[in-house]
């Protein structure tokens, strides 16, 4: 049997690699700006923390191992950046800071830097940060009037509208619906993703809270289910490489995330459905040898 | 009924999974998984023991151990139980069964020393479970490990190229592995 | 083969040579599970130790009785009496460290530290060369998890051996103290060793 991997066939050279980043960060900026308007400089701040800690992780990290340093290729800057948009602008710079050099050195460089990291190094950090300071991580700020409460998952009643808008609490970046959606346009308009992974992870969670009586339109909209779907579950590192694989994968991050949000101790669950099935991913690729998304075939390493 | 016992699964295969929340079975946990086939074979000759040390130990201490108020002696009483029944089902297999021995035969040795065996008996007798969730506990939790190990070979497979530091190489990234799933299944917490 | 070692030596190989825990990487259940503090890492070590040392010393002993056939189990039984007294022993007087230890008690008879000691020292040594290998082995192992609990107990709840250190501001990190923080301290740690350990060896 062959050896393949699930590491993407994009990212071939630096170039290459700096070019998708670039889009994914142009895509973010709508994002970017809605969580600056709705939580003030607190956001700005957080963002800035998170990114350049990230980047200067990796550099330092590259740097004391003797290997080129590629911060230039961006994937840190991306890394950072999603940390801080899927923390609650209430978090604090030194938590931010943990975050980032967790999600670049322990997830990320410790397994051999880009494209070997098995964990979406961005959500992993968001995990660790749930699991370590759980009072601050859900403690969310309600844009405009500043008031402290719960995500809308845990009992916050919004009018669809303000769902979309963003006037919801929550994460800096995952509130405001509208510019996820203009940025997943922008990342599948220059085909920087495929389309199948957000589609079927909305899909299937959809579909799944149907079944479990829940209302469809809220389960779409609150909580990080849109930006996980669009950015997170997206990752080429850490989502299967073949068609029916990713089709498994996505269905099952949108089964997963309303399973937990039903029956788990937390009221969101992006982040862990799509951890757990980054790490089922090489076995889904395993399972159905079919061929692969886009027919490339991963070059041999050096 | 049905609903208890589909919760009882979710609570030992998920919630509190033998690896990632009892650190129970480390050791063929991180010594059987570099490959997918093998770490399978080792879940199933794990499953199957637990199940019946499940039941014999429950047997002996509920009709032996606890009538002859010999309780401190469980521990001991366990051990050899364990250690026969895996003597005898590998004597068993060989002869009935060659198929299943040839693949799950060699590690059945491994299990005798294997703590999730030994521990399963003694959280269900400190437990107070009664046979038949003694065994559903063995079962279950057997398949908790089952799902572990599988899930971490995969991950490890994938990591047989990548290009992880020299020092790290080996325990060390396994361990950060699995510390990494255990967050992960952290979002189970809470099910049950 | 048979090189006879100093008492010294033989004492010094279990904590640092062939450290259970860090060099062997045996016995890595309650290396993981029971270092959510200090005092639990430092107990389960002793507890380790006193059943080391004494199964040693009497698997020596009896090592030219015991028929090479039913040698494994024969071992297995004097370890397990010894930690039938451990247990009894600490429940009656160490009931609170009993109850954090819980099941990895009655486990310390499957680790695999003692029955490997048993298998590769003690039964090819006289007795006092036993007993120095079994009580250099379990120090080796108490003081791997001391470390391992120190570490996990300082970050997570910003104490070590119950004394507050880092203060009322200190925000502990919680992840440390659960499961998942005991397998990346101890594979970060593992992995420090091993570069400290291969950049001695460059140097030398």
């Amino acid at each position: 049997m062959s050896l393949i991997l699930s590491t993407a066939p994009h990212i071939r050279t630096p170039h290459s690699t700096q070019r998708l980043m670039g889009n994914v960060l142009i895509s973010l900026l709508p994002c970017v700006a809605a969580g600056i308007y709705f939580f003030g400089w607190a956001a700005a701040l957080v963002l800035a923390v998170s990114t350049a800690s990230a980047v200067l992780a990796e550099f330092v990290w590259q740097k004391l191992t003797h290997k080129t340093v590629r911060i230039n290729d961006l994937s840190a800057a991306v890394t950072g950046l999603l940390i801080g948009l899927v923390v609650t602008p209430k978090a604090p710079w030194w938590m931010v800071m943990i975050a980032s050099f967790f999600a670049i050195i322990i997830v990320k460089q410790l397994f051999g830097g880009l494209g070997d990291n098995f964990l979406n190094p961005a959500l992993t950090a968001r995990a660790v940060l749930l699991a370590s300071w759980p009072a601050i991580m859900t403690t969310h700020v309600t844009p405009v009037d500043a008031v402290t409460s719960a995500t809308p998952l845990a009992g916050y009643s919004a009018t669809t509208m303000d769902l979309l808008l963003g006037k919801v609490p929550g994460a800096i970046g995952e509130t405001c619906k509208i510019a996820i959606l203009i940025g997943l346009a922008y990342l599948l308009i220059t085909r920087t993703i495929r389309w199948e992974i957000p589609v079927f992870v909305v899909g299937s969670a959809a579909v799944m809270s149907l079944l479990l009586g829940m209302d469809v339109l809220t389960t779409v909209l609150s909580g990080g289910l849109l930006f996980g779907a669009v950015y997170m579950a997206t990752d080429y590192v850490t989502s299967p490489m073949k068609r029916w694989s990713t089709l498994v994968y996505s269905i099952g991050v949108g089964v997963m995330i309303v399973l937990i949000r039903k029956f788990g101790a937390y009221p969101e669950g992006v982040t862990y459905a799509i951890m757990l099935m980054n790490i089922c991913a090489p076995l889904f690729d395993r399972m159905f040898p079919d061929r692969k998304l886009y027919g490339h075939k991963k070059e041999a390493k050096a | 009924m049905t609903m208890n016992v589909l919760l009882f699964l979710v609570s030992c295969v998920l919630t509190n999974n033998y690896i990632f929340s009892k650190f129970l079975g480390c050791c063929p946990f991180l010594g059987v998984s570099s490959k997918v086939s093998t770490a399978a074979s080792m879940g199933l000759a794990v499953t199957f023991v637990m199940t019946i040390a499940s039941l014999f130990a429950y047997m002996v201490n509920a009709w032996v151990l606890v009538p002859l108020h010999l309780e401190f002696m469980q521990t001991i009483a366990f051990i050899l139980v364990i250690a026969s029944l895996v003597q005898f089902v590998e004597m068993f297999l060989k002869k009935s069964m060659p198929a299943i021995y040839s693949a799950l035969g060699i590690y059945l040795p491994l299990i005798t020393t294997n703590c999730a065996v030994l521990g399963v008996a003694t959280l269900n007798v400190n437990n107070a479970y009664g046979m038949l969730q003694s065994v559903l506990n063995g079962t279950f939790s057997a398949l908790g490990f089952l799902l572990a190990i599988v899930l971490m070979a995969g991950v490890r497979e994938r990591l047989e190229t990548s290009k992880i530091p020299e020092c790290m190489k080996g325990f060390p990234i396994s361990l950060i592995s699995a510390g990494l799933m255990a967050i992960a299944f952290l979002g189970f917490s809470g099910m049950v | 083969m048979e090189q006879k070692k100093s008492l010294g030596r033989i004492f010094m190989n279990g904590i640092l040579t062939e450290n259970p825990t860090f060099r062997l990487v045996l016995g890595c259940c309650p290396t993981m599970a029971v270092t959510t503090s200090a005092i639990n890492g430092a107990g389960m070590g002793l507890a380790a130790t006193f059943v080391l040392l004494f199964s040693n010393m009497v698997i020596s002993a009896m090592r030219k009785v015991i028929p090479d056939k039913v040698r494994i189990p024969s071992f297995i039984v004097i370890i397990c009496t010894f930690v039938t007294i451990v247990q009894l022993v600490l429940q009656a007087y160490v009931p609170s460290l009993y109850d954090s230890l819980g099941v990895f008690i009655p486990l310390i008879v499957v680790n695999c530290i003692i029955l490997g000691r048993a298998e590769a020292f003690a039964s090819k040594n006289p007795v006092v060369d036993s007993a120095v290998d079994g009580l250099g082995m379990g120090l080796g192992f108490t003081l791997s998890l001391t470390l391992i609990g120190c570490i996990r107990e300082l970050i997570g709840s910003g104490s070590i051996f119950g004394i507050d250190l880092l203060g009322a501001a200190y925000q502990p990190m919680l992840l440390c103290i659960l499961p998942a923080g005991g397998f990346l301290i101890f594979g970060l740690l593992l992995g420090i060793i091993n570069f400290v350990g291969s950049r001695r060896r460059k140097a030398a």
